[in-house]
């Protein structure tokens, strides 16, 4: 890998950086120049092992992503509650595939976590070819209607915040 | 009132702990096991915590802060091992 | 301390205590290891969540000055909780352990000898 080495790689990863630094330690003078000198530096030596920089196209969306997603972990916790203490002979567990549109690793990463903490669903391991993840449901129904689910509402939006194509 | 509270809260992570024991202990595979001491982690983030409460003490965060990191490396380091036979490839 | 203060921290913990408990009750009574996989990732994450908010409250309230260290432990959870799930998940079907969920479309088990052979 030859491209230019930048000063600053990931200037989002620098400011979380130094938020935990500061957040860890103390909001002194001294921290906040130690830590700006590690966040700015730590990217710099380790960019050779992230090429690719991840954007957010619409900061607005992840931020509503994000609330939505919190509010669906409670419902979800709820509801899993009830199925682990309820009898659980009823529960109607399966394995399924669910194709895959987003390319990039990080928002895979994204789906995957989500589908994880979300209702009833864990995913359990993505195809070699990177086109399915497959997934496990604690109590599902109707699987198609669930894949359904799981695409409109976490998929279609985590395309838009971070994979931008033509339209 | 607290006091009370924390009593109830320690009880009940203490049941959870032995139910992760005793999914520790009786397995049936080796992946039982490593999600019951991922589990055992969690807990005891939270029994550390109800302890920070109970003494004020804001000491215990770190410590906490150590085993979420530490409990979430064993995880991934053992599983890994599982997969391919070798932690560090 | 104020009474509300008291009984939001209690109503946090209570609720943290619970979730954390449900976890554990799912791990230690499912039937099979796919299913025992929800309880851990979900309620017990969640439960070490409430936990903490209920923590950061009460060191909010006592030292005067607001607390958010403790946020840092939640975020880490949630963010690692799905990625160790994963991970175990996938062991599991690479020592294809048994289980009584349907399949569809395709086997798992198959896919991951392809990638194991690979």
């Amino acid at each position: 890998m030859s491209h230019k080495k930048r000063i600053i790689p990931h200037p989002v990863l620098s400011l979380l950086m130094l938020i935990t630094w500061m957040v860890l330690n103390s909001f002194s003078p001294g921290h906040f120049l130690l830590g700006t000198f590690l966040a700015l530096l730590i990217p710099y030596l380790v960019q050779d092992f992230w090429p690719n920089a991840v954007k957010v196209h619409k900061p607005l969306h992840l931020i509503w992503y994000i609330i939505k997603v919190t509010g669906d972990i409670m419902v979800a916790n709820f509801v899993v509650a009830k199925q682990i203490l309820g009898p659980s002979d009823k529960l109607n567990a399966a394995f399924f595939d669910i194709p895959l549109e987003i390319e990039n690793d990080f928002t895979i990463s994204v789906l995957a976590g989500t589908i994880s903490l979300t209702p009833g669903t864990v995913s359990a391991d993505l195809s070699p070819d990177r086109k399915r993840l497959i997934v496990h449901a604690l109590n599902v129904n109707d699987i198609e209607a669930e894949i359904n689910l799981i695409k409109q509402r976490y998929e279609q939006p985590l395309k838009e915040i971070f994979e931008c194509y033509p339209q | 009132m607290l006091p009370t509270v924390i009593t109830i809260c320690i009880v009940a992570l203490s049941i959870a702990l032995l139910l992760n024991l005793y999914r520790l202990a009786k397995g049936p595979t080796l992946p039982d096991r490593i999600l019951a001491l991922d589990t055992m982690y969690i807990n005891t983030i939270a029994l550390i915590v109800l302890l920070g409460i109970m003494q004020s003490s804001l000491i215990f965060f770190e410590s906490a802060m150590l085993i979420a990191m530490m409990g979430f490396v064993g995880t991934v380091a053992v599983s890994k091992y599982i997969l391919r036979g070798d932690i560090i490839e | 301390m104020p009474l509300w203060v008291e009984v939001t921290v209690s109503v946090f913990l209570l609720f943290g205590a619970f979730f954390a408990l449900v976890g554990s009750i799912g791990l230690a009574k499912l039937p099979d290891f796919f299913r025992r996989l929800h309880g851990p990732t979900k309620a017990t994450t969640l439960g070490v969540g409430g936990m903490i908010l209920g923590s950061m409250l009460y060191f909010t309230q006592m030292e005067h000055q607001f607390q958010f260290q403790e946020l840092l432990i939640t975020l880490f959870l949630f963010i690692t909780a799905p990625a160790s799930a994963h991970i175990v998940a996938k062991a599991a079907l690479h020592l294809k352990v048994q289980h009584k969920a349907k399949h569809t479309e395709q086997q798992p088990e198959e896919e991951q000898d392809k990638e194991a052979d690979s």
